[in-house]
């Protein structure tokens, strides 16, 4: 695919600058994190990692890994800014989110420094749209402190099998208890709606379960509206792991796998329900 | 309660809910001896649906043991709460494998495990509400026309109709055809309205047994959810009908499933038209002719209905004279619009009152009512239930939120439907004289 929007005029620096043959590689992954407005951009040597938090409760994180670019530079150790992600969304899809085969929307990127614009050149099909975003003023992030170390408990399992179950989960119930163990029932989703209870259980010889590594008996509940956006990353991906520490913190990442067969990640991390870990001890 | 259920049969019992689920907001269970019931009826209690899984159906069925006073234990479940367990048939189909129904009154919940592929396994236990039988009355014998045809058949003819299209009329012609065509309410809005009228012939049906002529008005949201059942299954579907104002009787037969879906019908103004001084000489077989005659009749019977005690002669069958009460005069009352028109083509003559015995009396609509069901909290009390009064033709208007057109109607016919009650003592003894 020829590449013709119009290069940044030389000299000029960029802080950040990057391109892609293919603007649906990265607006795919923001579609996973966008349930809220906002995303803070962290670009750094190895990519990009873009955040959605919501509510001080779940953070949503978007990897694009350098790679994933066929230019990728970065000229300061690392840069941040925050943008509206709807907006940026928008701007990605601007030539249809339709996907014709033959046809793709190229992109460049660049973001000269703080203070200034986001910009996008989009080319498809010999037509060349340019976007300037506003950028925002960057906000501390929430830090999970969740380190491999921690982990009591891990599951991986194929995402075909959580996407049906995430699909009918009841909305009426206000919490979904995770239970993770290394006896019966291994691995249980509960929710407790008005129309009563609804378990579903996942044996650990399940052709569905790519690895059971689970120390401890754990049940944990987490609020179901907080852990609803994260089918948008589901259902995209091919590979999940549910990760769950010593307080019950659970980090669930989304291996997806793009058109060119390229891996790129998207990771949930989601407080327990307090009071009611507080009353199940 | 327990039961099993297998491979495709899961499906099955999951579009049958899905069929109910377009009638009513509870369904109810009962379990019994002949095989597991489920049951629903809409809130202005016009439409009822029974699909009767037998025991053959099942991999296991124990209905669970019935004291020798004690019936089988029977309940009711939110439909939103049921439905959520077979949502998605496409997956029911694809990934479960076994069903497992338990119900629990000890413990007060209806459990319903699916065993999916992969060794998953989900379990749902659902609250639910103790309650009576739920019973609709009516009898197929008693009526006077009968339609069979492939659910594909009516499925086709049926999808002409616009989506939100409320009720449709069913009509018969010369030489067996059937015709379907929208309802429209409002008679003043009839030159703003598109009416699609179709014919079908009598070869493309199994079998056609009519009254020429005779035409019924019904709901087509609840008929719609049964064709899609009917045609998924690829069973033939049957229609019982009789006068207008009677139900109508949509039945599903297969060795190991009967379904019977039950909807009132729109009672009919033209046959009030046709009343004594006019009695329809000339009017064979005209199930649709130009509408500018039907608006007159309508008027017609604007004017003539009121104060006409008796059930004037339907139109459909003309040529029968006017008779005399007769020494039952339950069935005189019973015949209602029709006045026991056993004349013309009526081919079904009124069956031996005997059946009245057993409180499967399918009463006639006399005085242009559309009612039919027995309440659920008179499960057998056969009779004066049938007659459900005012609350049922309000509930049916209301029904068909169709304004003033349909209101004035019913106050306009109201005097019949008072001067009726007769057929309370009549029918309560519910033995023939």
């Amino acid at each position: 695919m020829p590449f013709s929007a119009q290069p940044p005029a030389s000299g000029e620096r960029y802080a950040l600058s990057a391109s892609l043959d293919n603007a649906r590689h990265l607006s795919s992954l923001l579609r996973a994190v966008h349930f809220q407005d906002h995303a803070t951009c962290l670009a750094t040597a190895s990519g990009l990692r873009v955040t959605v938090e919501d509510a001080k409760c779940i953070q949503a994180n978007a990897f694009i890994q350098a790679e994933i670019f066929q230019e990728f530079s970065v000229q300061e150790e690392s840069v941040t800014f925050r943008i509206s992600l709807s907006v940026l969304l928008d701007c990605l899809t601007i030539f249809g989110t339709s996907s014709l085969p033959g046809t793709s929307t190229a992109l460049r990127l660049c973001y000269r420094g703080y203070g200034y614009p986001l910009m996008l050149f989009l080319e498809e099909g010999g037509v060349v749209t340019v976007c300037k975003i506003n950028t925002q003023e960057p906000e501390e992030l929430l830090d999970f402190d969740f380190c491999s170390t921690k982990v009591v408990n891990k599951i991986i399992l194929q995402s075909e099998g959580l996407r049906e179950a995430f699909a009918e989960l009841d909305m009426t119930s206000e919490v979904l208890q995770i239970t993770m163990s290394p006896d019966k029932p291994y691995f249980r989703l509960s929710t407790f709606g008005n129309a009563g209870s609804a378990h579903l259980d996942y044996p650990r010889d399940s052709d569905l379960m790519e690895a059971f590594h689970c120390n401890q008996t754990q049940t944990n509940r987490y609020k179901i509206s907080l852990l609803k956006p994260s089918t948008k990353a589901l259902a995209l991906s091919c590979k999940v792991s549910i990760r769950t520490d010593a307080q019950g913190f659970l980090s669930l990442q989304y291996m997806i796998r793009n058109e060119d067969g390229q891996i790129c990640f998207v990771e949930y991390y989601c407080c327990p329900d307090e009071n009611v870990t507080e009353a199940e001890l | 309660m327990k039961c099993v259920i297998a491979g495709g049969n899961v499906k099955v019992l999951g579009r049958a809910v899905h069929s109910l689920s377009r009638i009513g907001d509870e369904l109810y269970l009962e379990p019994t001896e002949s095989g597991l019931s489920l049951r629903a009826v809409n809130t202005s209690r016009s439409a009822f649906a029974a699909f009767l899984f037998a025991p053959l159906f099942f991999q296991l069925y124990e209905p669970g043991s019935a004291g020798p006073d004690t019936e089988l234990f029977r309940c009711k479940v939110h439909m939103k709460s049921f439905l959520g367990v077979f949502r998605s048939l496409p997956s029911l189909e694809k990934s479960v494998g076994k069903c497992l129904i338990l119900l629990k009154p000890r413990a007060s919940r209806l459990v319903l495990q699916l065993h999916c592929k992969h060794g998953v396994t989900k379990t749902h236990n659902l609250a639910f509400q103790e309650c009576e039988r739920l019973q609709a009355v009516f009898d197929t014998q008693r009526c006077a026309s009968r339609l069979c045809a492939p659910a594909r058949l009516l499925a086709e003819a049926v999808v002409h109709f616009p989506p939100t299209l409320a009720e449709v009329t069913l009509g018969t012609g010369l030489g067996g055809k059937i015709s379907l065509r929208n309802y429209v309410e409002d008679e003043a809005e009839l030159s703003k309205t598109m009416v699609t009228e179709l014919w079908l012939a009598e070869d493309e049906f199994q079998s056609v047994a009519v009254a020429p002529g005779s035409h019924i008005t019904f709901c087509l949201k609840e008929f719609r959810g049964l064709l899609s059942f009917a045609e998924a299954s690829n069973l033939p579907l049957t229609i019982h009908f009789d006068e207008p104002g009677r139900p109508v009787i949509f039945t599903l037969d297969d060795t190991v499933l009967e379904v019977h879906l039950v909807l009132a019908t729109l009672s009919d103004l033209e046959s009030s038209s046709q009343s004594p001084s006019t009695n329809g000489v000339s009017h064979l077989p005209a199930p649709s002719d130009d509408f500018a005659d039907d608006l007159e009749s309508y008027m017609a019977a604007m004017e003539t209905s009121e104060g006409c005690s008796e059930g004037p002669p339907s139109p459909t069958f003309p040529l029968r004279t006017p008779q005399p009460a007769k020494s039952k005069p339950q069935q005189q009352e019973e015949g209602g619009g029709g006045g026991g028109g056993g004349g013309g083509g009526r081919s079904c003559a009124r069956d031996p009152p005997a059946q009245e015995g057993e409180g499967w009396v399918c009463l006639g609509a006399g005085g242009g009512q559309s009612l039919l069901l027995t309440p659920p909290f008179l499960p057998t009390v056969p009779l004066p239930v049938f007659w459900l009064g005012d609350d049922t033709r309000k509930a049916w208007s209301g029904h068909h939120p169709g304004g003033a057109g349909g209101g004035q109607r019913w106050r306009k016919l109201s005097p019949r439907v008072t001067a009726t009650p007769s057929l309370h003592p009549t029918t309560r003894t519910g033995t023939p004289q």
